[in-house]
């Protein structure tokens, strides 16, 4: 078990710079996720560590060791692939024994390890199975299973549950947090999933273009995000983001969306907008929780409008309702009972006081 | 709620139902009789060496009907089964083919991997390269490296013209640039993840090729071995360029100089050798392609 940290770290590829200066200290025992779109250089990133990609600058350190020259065997690291990468000619429990294998282990230790491992995952009576002989989602734990036996500093996982179907996903997502919380090794996890993230971090690594976006709890991440990346990719369905300007009327704040339409700010909001330079292009942002049906009679910052709905999508629970709110389209939640249909007017009301204002030239989370 | 009309009629029957099944069929019956001819194309000349082979020399030379057997004899086979002459070249024929084998495995299979595996500056010109030597004809290569062995028994005193052994030198130029090749295209079907998670395993280069590549890749290792045993066991231009003596003699070369004498042809015995001869690579390929299918299903894909 050891801390793991990043320093400044680059990666270019002749000319392309896949990771642009990236710092980041992962305690002891954490599991942090790096999540961010195709390209964003969270797998470079991960590659890194592992050292199966040499970095171009920066440091790596992993237990206190600077390891950038460390070949990977020995950076005591664990990795899982998306593709599971088995040995297809070996056996399951072959496949988990042949790290320690190549170590020359006991042959007792070995095995009890294996056996260890094979009853944490629920795959005892697959060990003397090839891997072709399995379905993907035991695959999967084989995989984790090969890397829990070497009892490694590290876990590093490279989106391990793309390539399984809908359901078995969540119920890995399930069983990977179980295995975490059993074993406690520092574990750096790469996904372009979301709610994969959300669901197993302790922390989240939000990536775009080579850069670290924000660092932070799920629940920062979601509340609190810094930047309108972030905001709009945590989430799903994601953040609503609406052209607007703050203005003044009658010594309170408003946010005007256009010449028809404009809410007042509720007090806490106001105040922290207060600096904010009237007139300037910003952006609403708006949870599609936060966009409801009005019930009649509105609580504190919740303001009513009237709108059309596009198309309704119920889910159950809730149904989501899709509608054009001064040219944009907007996503929102009501609750089953609404009466949301396609093509009908519905009262909404928009709850302000979980509001977020972006400049919308940078970007930024005010 | 909904005020979608649907049509209780039932759908209606396309009259042409079937007609992939028909297609498949007729596909079939060409296919099935193209391979005939192409069997027959194949298989006659085997079968009339094989007729030729159980005539004695009067018969062959009799005006009957040459795709009969009329006297059934064995004498063909006794006389080249009991000639130490026909076992000496048989001995080193069987003696240059697995040793070249084996030269071409040891040096093809690292290479292969090395090319296919390890980044380096001129990876890519290099695997070009080794398949390009491959085009270049026998024919064209023999006598520059007829010279160059002259040569270099003229300096070193080590004579190695007329000797079996010199094969061992020769063929390996032939087989191991095709044999590469076909390593490297089995090689690259392996995921690249399967490296590295040895890799992170702890495997050494070494150990990653023995342990991973070697059994994931057997089907290509076997292919590389049926190729590179018959083009050694069937060489004829080298060996009869680069050897004369009787007793350094491969088979191929063997049964035309000895059992062709002047203008007399032994058919009898000829047709006996070329049979005899070809059934070494007949047997290890009909072994090796029991193997080989095995290989395929046993789970020689990625994980």
């Amino acid at each position: 078990m050891a801390e793991v940290s990043l320093r400044n770290v680059v990666k270019r590829y002749d000319d392309v710079e896949a990771v642009r200066g990236i710092d980041l200290d992962i305690a002891d025992h954490e599991f942090v996720v790096l999540v961010g779109p195709s390209g964003c250089g969270k797998s470079t990133t991960l590659r890194m560590i592992a050292g199966l990609e040499d970095i171009t600058d920066g440091d790596i350190v992993i237990g206190g060791d600077v390891v950038n020259d460390v070949p990977p065997k020995d950076r005591d690291i664990a990795m899982v692939f998306q593709n599971y990468a088995l040995y297809p000619h070996m056996t399951v429990a072959e496949n988990m024994s042949f790290g320690l294998r190549l170590k020359r282990y006991p042959k007792a230790e070995i095995k009890s390890r294996v056996a260890e491992a094979a009853r944490m995952l629920d795959i005892t009576d697959l060990v003397d199975r090839k891997p072709k002989q399995l379905s993907g989602g035991q695959r999967q734990r084989v995989a984790m299973g090969r890397a829990i036996v070497r009892n490694p500093k590290v876990f590093l996982f490279d989106e391990p549950l793309s390539n399984l179907d809908a359901k078995l996903r969540v119920q890995m997502r399930i069983e990977i947090k179980k295995v975490h919380q059993k074993v406690r090794t520092t574990t750096v996890y790469v996904t372009h999933d979301q709610v994969e993230a959300m669901t197993l971090a302790d922390r989240v690594v939000v990536m775009n273009k080579g850069r670290i976006e924000q660092i932070g709890t799920p629940n920062e991440l979601y509340h609190n995000p810094a930047t309108r990346f972030v905001a709009g990719f945590i989430g799903s369905p994601a953040m609503n983001f609406l052209p607007c300007r703050l203005e003044e009327a009658s010594g309170k704040l408003n946010v005007r969306l256009t010449d028809r339409l404009s809410f007042p700010l509720p007090g806490s909001r106001a105040a922290r907008y207060q600096n904010v330079p009237r007139g300037e292009k910003l952006l609403l942002g708006i949870r599609p929780e936060h966009l409801t049906e009005g019930n009649g009679h509105a609580a504190p910052g919740v303001e009513p409008f009237d709108a059309v709905l596009d198309v309704t999508e119920p889910m159950g629970m809730e149904t989501l309702v899709y509608f054009t709110l001064e040219g944009t389209q907007v996503c929102g939640r009501v609750d089953p009972g609404a009466g949301a249909r396609d093509g009908a007017p519905l009262r909404m009301a928009v709850d302000l006081n979980n509001m977020h204002l972006l400049n919308e030239g940078t970007g930024v989370v005010l | 709620m909904s005020t979608l009309a649907i049509d209780k009629s039932g759908p209606r029957r396309k009259v042409k139902y079937g007609s992939m099944s028909r297609d498949r069929v007729w596909a079939m019956r060409w296919s099935y009789f193209f391979l005939a001819l192409f069997a027959a194309f194949s298989l006659l000349p085997p079968i009339y060496m094989l007729i030729t082979s159980l005539k004695s020399s009067a018969e062959i030379s009799a005006a009957t009907n040459p795709w009969w057997v009329y006297h059934p004899t064995l004498s063909n086979y006794v006389e080249l089964l009991t000639s130490n002459q026909f076992l000496r070249f048989f001995w080193n024929s069987a003696m240059v083919s697995i040793v070249v084998v084996a030269i071409t495995m040891l040096i093809s299979v690292p290479s292969a991997f090395a090319l296919s595996r390890m980044r380096f500056w001129g990876s890519a010109t290099l695997a070009t390269g080794v398949f390009l030597t491959y085009l270049i004809p026998d024919t064209l290569l023999f006598l520059p490296l007829f010279k160059m062995f002259a040569l270099f028994g003229d300096l070193t005193g080590i004579q190695l013209i007329n000797r079996w052994y010199v094969l061992l030198l020769l063929y390996p130029t032939l087989t191991v640039p095709f044999a590469t090749w076909i390593m490297i295209g089995y090689f690259a079907s392996i995921p690249k993840e399967l490296d590295e998670a040895a890799l992170i395993d702890g495997a050494s280069w070494l150990q990653t090729l023995t342990r991973i590549f070697i059994p994931v890749a057997l089907p290509g290792l076997i292919a590389a071995t049926i190729f590179a045993f018959t083009v050694s066991w069937a060489q004829f231009l080298y060996p009869l360029v680069f050897t004369t003596s009787t007793d350094q003699l491969v088979m191929p070369v063997g049964i035309i100089t000895t059992l062709i004498k002047g203008d007399v042809f032994n058919w009898g015995q000829i047709m006996t050798g070329a049979l005899l001869g070809a059934a070494p690579p007949l047997l290890i390929y009909a072994f090796l392609m029991d193997y080989y299918i095995a290989g395929l299903t046993a789970g020689a894909t990625k994980g």
